[in-house]
């Protein structure tokens, strides 16, 4: 029942957390290099370019001559080619530099993902994590490479610079630079406001957003109750709201933007009339005057651009440490480092030294709590199941029923007791040699975009397409195979979406008889399917149970009945347990819940 | 069909209302902005030229006049600070035009957002169930976000940039001109080049960050994936295999941008190349016209800050244009939604006491491209009566409802549907709503509290009232359970209920509205039978003289209902009452014996 609450990351600038994020740098130190270099110098011709303008007023005009201006504008083309050059091939690495940091640290996190435990899976929810691996990892790559691409820019221009000013005349210099702390407090102090306000507006507008899903969504129980009227006034308040935290953001730069320029105003009067001054006295040429005045406005955008970045760079540490956060998870279930080195870790398995494996399941002493609940949902349960029997699970929706299958499965271990797989305790075995053994079909059968070959060839990567042909045609899911365009070749779609419900199980039923497993789970087969789909999944369920150890999940009667033994699950503990025949006559839960499927599929089978 | 130009601008049009005083003070501001800016430039040139130098003042005569009359020349030389005066008293103005015309378009375009979004909710909510049914949820929510963040966008940016670069290329223009004709055609020669390729190239560009985009969200769609199907990929132990797929789609993606990084580095480079070159000519021609004696050393420096200013909005003059075109999408996409036809609440409608007899009569029905659902139906149910429908999946019994309650309209010559003798078509639709309460299958709850969803119907009734209501639906204890009590946020945003909570919240959601007629869609299957009954009873004694619609599988549900309707294949195949239908062969009766005939009958029985 727990909410789940994001952490808050707004800790001051430290170090430590981008320690953690050089790692990924590290491959590509020869390309930072080179983008360094290149901005060094393209500042360096930046600065250059007032002193052409200094040059022509100073040598041209003021002598009243135009000789040599050819070998001038030559000179000037170059220096512009040259910049051209420089911007071209600084674009590039910088990109190559984001890319490949961004998609290392994808990978990585993606890789990171693919260890960690049901129990992390259960209370972190996937839009979180897909936030973790795609957008967080963007934004800090993108800082890494074009921050301090800019970074590297602004403080060597505004360096250069300043060398420039107080080389031509140092006085004059010394007045722009007063100026500069100035708009640097201005910058760090608006800049702060609107990043705050910035998150407010992205919260209202994710609030406007899922107030939209529920318009949308609740539609129909929107028109049945009559509250359309009602939804808006709610609805009213979110984008008031959202007018005016924008309007406020606005407002802020509309103060902050005019100040710096008038701050630059400042500088460019100052540098006039006191540059004026010492012109009429003959202490200055016009020219320096001209590319000094150039300077003192050139010189504040990179002066707001560090201030910016800066600013960026403290709110980029919050995505780092989402996404180290993520990468320091420790895995809560983990193979001993002995296991690992007999059968190999959970991406590459040592097949030569896996033994065969027989679906003998022993519960001994179990006793169960889940890592975030406070309550032991088994308490020295023990439970026998023999190779290839079947033990059926039922209970409410929400029950628990799961907690066995994530038991016998090694999603979750116990948290005391053992549980023994042909007689040794699965810890001394890999994960990945059991679930290697193991066949698993879900209520909402999960298949991913691609063709049905593939999805089929899931179960078993080396099948060949003869294989699977005989896969799909054992649980009769070449019936809907034989309904489509482009046969086993077709695209499901993302997630399926192109098959119907019935459809697709039928599809993970036959990747599950491919994969061949001592061990078979089947996870709340749905209800809702059309009926002659029904009849289909019927019998591939027969087939697929036989000889092999299965769990059934709330799955139809006339299975259940049939199962060698039927746990009734209820507030998350078994409550009843015994064979159909026992534990009907029981007259407890089971018989309630028995009777109740028992009507429905007897009024379903009349009226079909 | 391909929408029209017109549809585009009348739509923009349409939502400006009520901004348009805000944008015609945010152009004219930022036009007296330009205007402002560019005398900044004019004051350099009559210090250089006039106070430094001993050219003549060219200055609008009441400056002139004002200059003469305080000492001329001499004057200024020994008052400098007077130029400072000057160039803070500019900027400020500038400075205060900007602040105005930022603030101004931030109200104006926030203002058209509100109205657009708020538009967009309410006609949503509006648009009849058929339109809801066809529509993907996703879809809908992208056009009323993404495409609505765009037109805002445009609205704020590009519309009133478009204005402000034309004006600025034309005021500079006449600057220009008034100073020297030959550089200025120079000058205007770049104009139409660096607008076409920025143009051009921009086009080009966005085609490909749009591909790029496109792989981003294949990489983003194969995340999710995986990590919804955890459970999949675990049990097969195909964690390597997804990886592989992961790394693939993450290079290809990482490969798209750093081959982007060529065209963009082009882009940017080539721009700079252009301007670079366009400045330099002038700098060079300007030089050579000032040797001449052409113009003046003033001159030629304010003549290089005009076109300083004068070079960068030409360069994103080529872009903006081009962003305009995914505007026109955007548009597009929300007008999808808004030309849309809403249901009519007519408030002429007749709003007659809905106590009376409901007639269906030769009632036949076909959703959309489908087979005929309802083939010439009639019957009638009385007042205050409890009428009960059993069918099968697809018998048409859920769309007698929906027709019923004008979620779907009966078309013209299907039939008719009266209440107490009046047509359903001619009531006020809210009228009919509002009277007739409906708990469906797989009920909607809004993310807000418990309390909140079950008096949405009624938002003034007391906590009693609501406390009863659930005390009825025998949710009350439940919902006391959880730490919040009706306090408790549910939905998705909130703790999630089971399905037979949250039927049973419906059920008490549907009491509150105290409608004369109630509809009980199938509302009771995930609640266990004992549960059902007890709800039953509770129901009986406090429906008062309501009619009671039931639709179920479950005889034990539907055989103490005043009249009981069979519905197979769209027709009536038996209607009676319980007795009635038991003594004859038909579908009910074999319903019921296949239901009580086994040897778990005496069971049922007794638990009924």
């Amino acid at each position: 029942m727990a909410v789940f609450q994001e952490q808050e990351y707004n800790r001051p600038f430290d170090l430590k957390v981008w320690k953690k994020i050089f790692p990924f740098l590290r491959p590509y130190t020869f390309n930072l290099f080179i983008v360094i270099i290149l901005n060094v110098v393209m500042a360096l011709v930046d600065i250059s370019m007032p002193l052409f303008q200094r040059y022509t007023i100073d040598h041209y005009i003021a002598s009243g001559t135009v000789q040599g201006i050819g070998w001038f504008t030559v000179l000037y083309a170059v220096a512009i080619v040259f910049q051209t050059i420089i911007v071209i091939v600084s674009t590039r690495q910088s990109m190559f530099i984001e890319m490949k940091t961004n998609r290392d640290m994808k990978h990585k996190a993606f890789v990171h993902l693919q260890t960690l435990s049901f129990s992390f899976y259960n209370v972190t929810p996937v839009g979180y994590l897909i936030a973790r691996v795609m957008s967080d990892t963007s934004r800090i790559s993108g800082m890494l490479a074009w921050g301090l691409m800019d970074v590297m820019w602004s403080a060597v221009y505004v360096l250069g610079v300043f060398v420039a000013m107080l080389l031509l005349n140092w006085k004059l210099a010394l007045l722009v630079m007063l100026i500069v702390p100035i708009i640097a407090l201005l910058t760090v102090y608006f800049q702060n406001k609107i990043l705050h306000w910035n998150r407010k507006t992205r919260r209202i507008n994710s609030q406007i957003t899922g107030a939209f899903n529920e318009g949308i969504s609740g539609a129909r129980t929107s028109k049945t109750l009559v509250i359309e009227q009602h939804n808006m006034k709610d609805f009213q308040g979110l984008t008031g709201d959202m007018q005016r935290a924008s309007v406020k953001t606005q407002l802020l730069s509309a103060v902050y933007i005019p100040s710096i320029m008038f701050l630059s105003s400042v500088a460019t009067a100052l540098v006039l009339t006191r540059g004026g001054y010492l012109s009429m006295q003959g202490l200055m040429e016009i020219g320096t005057l001209s590319a000094f005045t150039s300077y003192a406005v050139g010189i504040f955008e990179p002066i707001q651009q560090i201030a910016r970045i800066l600013a960026d760079i403290i709110s980029a540490q919050a995505n780092i440490e989402r996404v180290t956060g993520l990468l320091e998870e420790v895995p809560a279930i983990q193979d001993s480092p002995e296991v690992v080195e007999k059968y190999g870790d959970s991406f590459v398995g040592k097949t030569e030294n896996w033994e065969p494996i027989k679906g003998d399941i022993e519960f001994r002493d179990v006793t169960f709590r889940y890592p975030d609940g406070n309550e032991n949902i088994l308490e020295h349960f023990n439970l026998k199941i023999p190779a290839g029997s079947t033990v059926a699970i039922v209970g409410e929706t929400g029950a628990g029923k799961s907690t066995l299958v994530n038991l016998a499965c090694r999603f979750f271990e116990p948290t005391e007791g053992s549980i023994l797989i042909d007689g040794r305790d699965y810890r001394e075995r890999s994960q990945l040699w059991l679930h290697s053994n193991i066949g698993y079909v879900l209520q909402n059968p999960h298949l991913f975009s691609g063709s049905i070959k593939e999805n089929i060839r899931y179960g078993r990567l080396d099948a060949t397409d003869e294989e699977i042909e005989a896969a799909a045609q054992a649980v009769s899911a070449d019936t809907v195979v034989q309904k489509l365009e482009n046969g086993y070749d077709s695209d499901v779609g993302e997630g399926g979406d192109r098959l119907s419900t019935g459809e697709k199980q039928l599809i993970s039923f036959a990747r599950a008889v491919l994969a061949d497993p001592a061990i078979f789970v089947l996870d709340e087969a749905t209800s809702s399917i059309d009926t002659q789909t029904e009849q289909l999944i019927q019998s591939a369920i027969a087939h697929l149970l036989q000889g092999r150890t299965s769990f059934l999940i709330a799955h139809r009667l006339s299975t259940i009945r049939h199962a060698d033994m039927i746990l009734v699950v209820h507030d998350g503990k078994i409550i009843e347990s015994g064979t159909h025949e026992e534990l009907l006559r029981k007259k407890g839960q089971y018989f309630s819940l028995y009777t109740k499927q028992f009507e429905e599929e007897a009024a379903a089978e009349v009226l079909r | 069909m391909k929408p029209k130009k017109t549809d585009r601008k009348r739509m923009i049009l349409r939502f400006l209302k009520g901004s348009y005083l805000y944008f015609v003070l945010a152009i004219v501001t930022s036009m007296l902005y330009t205007v402002f800016n560019s005398l900044t430039p004019q004051v350099i040139r009559a210090m250089v030229d006039s106070v430094i130098g001993e050219e003549p003042f060219e200055l609008p005569k009441p400056v002139l006049a004002l200059i003469e009359q305080a000492g001329g020349r001499e004057y200024i030389r020994e008052h400098l600070w007077l130029v400072i005066a000057a160039i803070l008293l500019i900027a400020l103005c500038a400075g205060v035009c900007t602040f105005f015309s930022r603030t101004f378009t931030a109200k104006g375009a926030e203002g058209f957002t509100k109205r657009i979004r708020e538009q967009l909710f309410s006609h949503i909510q509006k648009l009849p169930y058929n339109w809801h049914v066809k529509n993907q949820t996703g879809d809908v929510i992208q056009r009323c976000t993404s495409d609505v963040e765009v037109m805002r966008n445009f609205v704020s940016g590009q519309m009133l940039e478009i204005v402000r670069i034309v004006f600025l290329i034309i005021f500079a223009m006449c600057l220009m001109f008034s100073m020297n004709a030959k550089l200025t055609w120079v000058a205007l020669a770049f104009i139409p080049i660096v607008v076409t390729y920025s143009f051009i190239f921009y086009g080009k560009i966005s085609e490909r960050f749009r591909k790029a985009d496109e792989a981003e969200g294949t990489l983003s769609a194969a995340v999710q994936e995986n990590l919804t199907g955890v459970r999949v990929v675990r049990a097969f132990g195909r964690e390597s295999y997804e990886i592989d797929r992961f790394d693939q789609k993450n290079n290809k993606w990482a490969d798209m941008w750093i081959n982007l990084s060529y065209v963009m580095g082009m882009y940017w480079g080539f721009g700079d190349l252009f301007t670079g070159l366009q400045i330099m000519t002038i700098l060079v021609l300007g030089t050579i016209e000032t040797v001449s004696g052409n113009i003046s050393v003033g001159t030629f420096m304010a003549f290089i800050s005009y076109n300083a200013t004068l070079v960068w909005p030409i360069r994103s003059l080529g872009r903006v244009l081009s962003e305009m075109s995914k505007a026109g999408v955007s548009i597009d996409r929300i007008n999808y939604i808004l030309e849309e036809e809403e249901e009519q609440d007519d408030p002429a409608g007749l709003t007659p006491d809905l106590r009376g007899d409901i007639v269906f009569d030769h009632v036949s029905f076909a959703y959309e491209g489908a087979a005929p659902i309802l083939k010439d139906l009639s019957f009638t149910i009385k007042a205050g009566s409890t009428f009960a429908i059993l069918g099968g999946t697809g018998s048409g019994k859920s769309t007698l409802m929906h027709l019923l309650d004008r979620l779907y309209e009966l078309p013209e010559g299907c039939g008719s549907i009266t209440v107490g003798g009046t047509n359903i078509r001619s009531i006020r639709l809210s009228h009919l709503r509002e009277n007739i309460g409906m708990v469906l299958q797989e009920p909607f709850l809004f993310s807000r509290t418990i309390r909140e969803n079950i008096s949405a119907a009624r938002p003034k009734a007391d906590m009693e009232e609501v406390r009863r209501a659930c005390r009825i639906a025998s949710v009350d204890d439940a919902i006391m359970g959880f730490s919040g009590g009706y306090d408790t946020i549910v939905g998705e945003r909130g703790v999630t209920l089971s399905g037979g909570q949250k039927q049973r919240v419906a059920i008490a959601r549907m009491l509150m509205q105290q409608a004369p007629v109630m509809i009980f869609d199938d509302s009771l299957s995930a609640v266990d039978s004992q549960t059902d009954a007890k709800i039953r009873q509770a129901l009986d004694q406090n429906l008062g003289g309501s009619t009671v619609i039931l639709i179920s599988h479950r005889i034990t549900t539907l055989m103490k209902a005043d009249c009981i309707l069979v519905l197979s294949g769209g027709q009536i195949a038996q209607m009676g009452t319980h007795q009635e239908l038991v003594s004859q062969p038909g579908i009910y009766r074999d319903i019921y014996q296949i239901q009580t005939a086994q040897k778990d009958q005496e069971l049922l029985a007794q638990e009924v």
